[in-house]
């Protein structure tokens, strides 16, 4: 019904080798992007912007990352907290040292920054394995959080501990602070989404994305076809840290305004976008986007028909909404442990050999 | 028939009418998570005192309140969300018990005009006006706790303190760090050697700080802790035979809920406050009749008369107060958020007035300036008896250290405004 694929035919390499080889999912994809970059802009207020879209683009760009290193590269990380605050308070040095300086290269050298970091802590990889793996990550979480706790230089000497973010601008448009206006933030952090999602995609379709696969898949076999496991596990560490970081920096910059490091970035923070990953679907882009919507969006609706719709106390609903997100990710887990892609990989396949299945 | 009409097209109206003129306040409550213990009883006062006003006087100045409760979880992503969804309500004033809350908020209520006032939180600084338009923190702040709390000490001490160790243990979050800087600078006066002890979040483990402080033997301990932290922190002194009298939370470390865990080995615990605790107060007569009888009671209905109902209570006055004004200075019922903030700016808090509001002596008499937003910071000192489990008034309300505590606000409101350009008001 959807898919009528009779007459889509290739006569290169390069068509058959695209992102999204059937002419119907590019056009939703065309579609997609026109919504988001021609339309929602325009029709986007405060609270969309802060409460859902915000964060939900946000998150997309930390479980890409995620997923880099967990999915496709088989590293399991529990630092993703830390490497987020890395990147928030390489942004914040950044932003108060250099004020001049546009917002697009604050948050990408803030990732470059968190990339080395994260290549830093990703070299116990080249030894330990799995849950060993997860431990050495999870002390890089616990160490960069106290770290800027401890170091009063991170945080400029404040009284509080806290960083605020002042207001920087992207060609004399206000992207940071209060009086930023709700489509430039989105556009902001939209255009670094969409920047992080095509290149992830384009790193995992070649070379490189294929060398993390094979050292995922079976390391020793890997090495003995000729992929560098040095190479290949620090890159993936890199990639994923500099989208962690960019992220971390738009948290911080955009999004909250201000931040205090034990309660924004604690362990709780690695484990909500580790649980985006696995929701979403390991191994997948598409996955990463469903997870963070899931995680992001489904509380707020929870929250929006609990409270504002069935009029309920707010500490039941609250409550709630542990117990029906905990349940379903249970469910989920149960159902279909691939994930959301999973299910939408096999709606897919269904709908493209509807209405004649064999 | 007609008359059947009539009445059904003025339910229709009444049903339609109150929706219009509203005066809409949020309350961003937790009632769940590791802070819920505070959460709750200052969630409660602070419905309840909005209640009681519905109830009984049909609003502030006749016209409702609308409360919006509104679930953060002492959570700032949270928070965010829930002042967003609550901005366009037309809300007039936020608390939002929570200093890292309102730190998000401190830019975004300027840019916004709306009145954020953090009573006895917050950025401490924010007592300058000059610098800080939209933010009140009246009648106390964090700075005037941890002075107030050296100057108990002084008094106990005959005025020397010199030489003793005084112990800070306190929440490791923006909280728990505002009154190092201000026991810096008075050890550097008085002469006494501060340790800090950090307890992360959310304060459960605790076992390393006593383990410290039981080698370390300090004089005195005071505690900058909130939610389960304080009541694990009172319990480790117990367990470590640490005397109680000598031991000083502030204000937020010193509600019923954070001793009654200890038992009878938390008699003697002292906590700072800056308004008068128990529920001897006609006030709590007209909350009986109107609200708690009348089953309106907010949560569970069993936390009249804790100390954290009084605040949230006490800080329901005070917007209630501020709304009152705004309504008589501009002469209409229906008030916008910048007139609260401008009858904010103004608010004299007289003996009279909070005797006429069935709160005499509740707390400190005030006015409000445009360069002072915070009040007289009047610190009184409290004390837990176990034996009739009671807070009693041990020190009445005492001026703190405002030579100490003007430098530093003046310091910190000024590296604000630098990093911030904004230009000082009030001249």
């Amino acid at each position: 019904m959807f898919y009528r694929e009779a007459g889509d035919f290739k006569t290169s390499y390069v068509d058959d080798s695209q992102t999204f080889p059937i002419k119907f999912d590019r056009y939703r994809y065309y579609v997609v992007l026109a919504v988001a970059f021609g339309i929602i802009p325009f029709i986007i207020n405060d609270y969309w912007a802060n409460a859902l879209l915000l964060p939900f683009l946000i998150y997309a760009i930390a479980a890409i990352g995620l997923n880099i290193l967990v999915g496709y590269c088989g590293q399991v990380s529990l630092g993703t907290g830390g490497f987020m605050a890395v990147g928030a308070y390489a942004c914040y040095k950044l932003m108060t040292a250099f004020p001049d300086v546009s917002m697009f290269i604050h948050v990408i050298l803030a990732g470059g920054i968190t990339a080395i970091v994260g290549v830093l802590f990703g070299l116990p990889s080249l030894r330990i394995k799995g849950f060993y793996l997860a431990v050495a990550t999870l002390a890089a979480q616990f160490f960069l959080v106290w770290l800027f706790n401890r170091v009063p230089w991170f945080y400029n000497y404040s009284a509080s501990g806290q960083i605020n973010a002042p207001e920087r601008d992207v060609f004399g448009i206000i992207i940071t602070g209060p009086n930023a206006p709700a489509w430039a933030t989105y556009m902001f952090c939209l255009i670094f989404l969409t920047f992080c999602a095509v290149v992830a995609r384009n790193l995992t379709r070649g070379t490189t994305g294929r060398k993390w696969m094979a050292i995922r898949d079976m390391d020793i076999a890997a090495e003995i076809i000729g992929v560098n496991p040095l190479k290949a596990k620090l890159t993936a560490f890199a990639v994923s840290s500099f989208f962690v970081g960019v992220s971390g920096a738009l948290f911080f910059a955009v999004y909250l305004g201000a931040v205090e490091v034990g309660e924004a970035f604690g362990i709780q923070k690695s484990f909500l976008v580790l649980f985006m990953v696995i929701i979403g679907g390991l191994g997948s882009i598409f996955g990463s986007f469903a997870g963070a919507a899931f995680l992001v969006l489904l509380p707020v609706v929870l929250k929006v028909v609990g409270v504002d719709v069935l009029g309920w106390p707010t500490d039941i609903v609250a409550h709630l909404q542990l117990v029906i997100v905990g349940g379903l990710i249970i469910l989920f887990l149960i159902l279909e442990p691939h994930g959301l892609a999973q299910l939408w990989r096999v709606a897919k396949e269904k709908l493209r050999l509807w209405p004649f299945p064999h | 028939m007609k008359t059947k009409l009539a009445t059904m097209a003025l339910g229709a109206l009444m049903a339609a009418g109150p929706a219009v003129a509203d005066l809409v306040i949020p309350s961003l409550s937790y009632r769940t998570g590791p802070y819920a213990a505070g959460g709750i009883p200052f969630a409660d006062g602070y419905a309840d005192y909005f209640t009681l006003l519905n109830e009984r006087d049909g609003g502030i100045g006749g016209v409702p309140v609308n409360l919006i409760e509104c679930e953060t979880g002492y959570n700032t992503e949270k928070g965010v969300e829930c002042y967003e969804s609550t901005k366009g309500e037309g809300a007039l004033i936020y608390q939002p018990l929570s200093t890292g809350i309102t730190y998000q908020l401190i830019p975004k209520v300027t840019a916004d005009d709306i009145p954020l006032h953090t009573m006895g939180y917050g950025r401490t600084s924010a007592r300058n006006g000059k610098v800080f338009s939209h933010v009140f923190n009246y009648p106390a702040n964090y700075w005037d706790g941890a002075s107030g709390a050296v100057n108990y000490l002084l008094e106990e001490n005959g005025g020397d303190l010199n030489g003793k160790k005084i112990a800070l243990v306190y929440h490791n979050s923006a909280y728990g760090k505002e009154p190092i800087r201000t026991l810096e600078e008075l050890s550097k006066k008085h002469g006494f050697e501060l340790t800090t002890l950090p307890v992360d979040h959310p304060g459960q483990e605790q076992k390393s700080q006593w383990l410290q402080i039981r080698r370390e033997k300090p004089d005195f301990v005071l505690m900058w802790g909130w939610g389960v932290m304080n009541q694990v922190a009172i319990q480790e002194a117990a367990n470590i035979r640490y005397p109680m009298e000598n031991f000083i939370g502030v204000w937020w470390s010193g509600a019923q809920h954070d001793v009654l865990p200890a038992g009878d080995k938390a008699n003697g615990y002292k906590a700072v406050t800056f308004h008068a605790v128990g529920d001897d107060f006609p006030v709590f007569d007209d909350i009986k009749t109107h609200v708690v009888d009348a089953g309106k009671a907010a949560g569970a209905g069993d936390q009249v008369g804790t100390v954290l109902y009084n605040r949230g209570l006490y800080s329901a006055m005070l917007a209630a107060e501020a709304i009152k004004d705004a309504q008589e200075a501009n002469g209409t019922g229906d008030v916008t958020p910048g007139m609260v903030r401008d009858a904010m700016e103004n608010l004299n808090i007289t003996e009279e007035r909070m005797a006429a509001l069935g709160m005499p002596n509740f707390g400190p008499t005030f006015q409000v300036t445009c360069e002072n937003h915070g009040g007289p910071g009047l610190i009184g000192v409290s004390q837990w008896d176990a034996g009739t489990q009671t807070w009693n008034l041990i020190s009445d309300f005492k001026p703190t250290d405002g030579e100490v505590i003007g430098a530093l606000v003046e310091e910190d409101s000024s590296a604000y405004a630098a990093e911030n350009n904004v230009e000082p008001r009030c001249n």
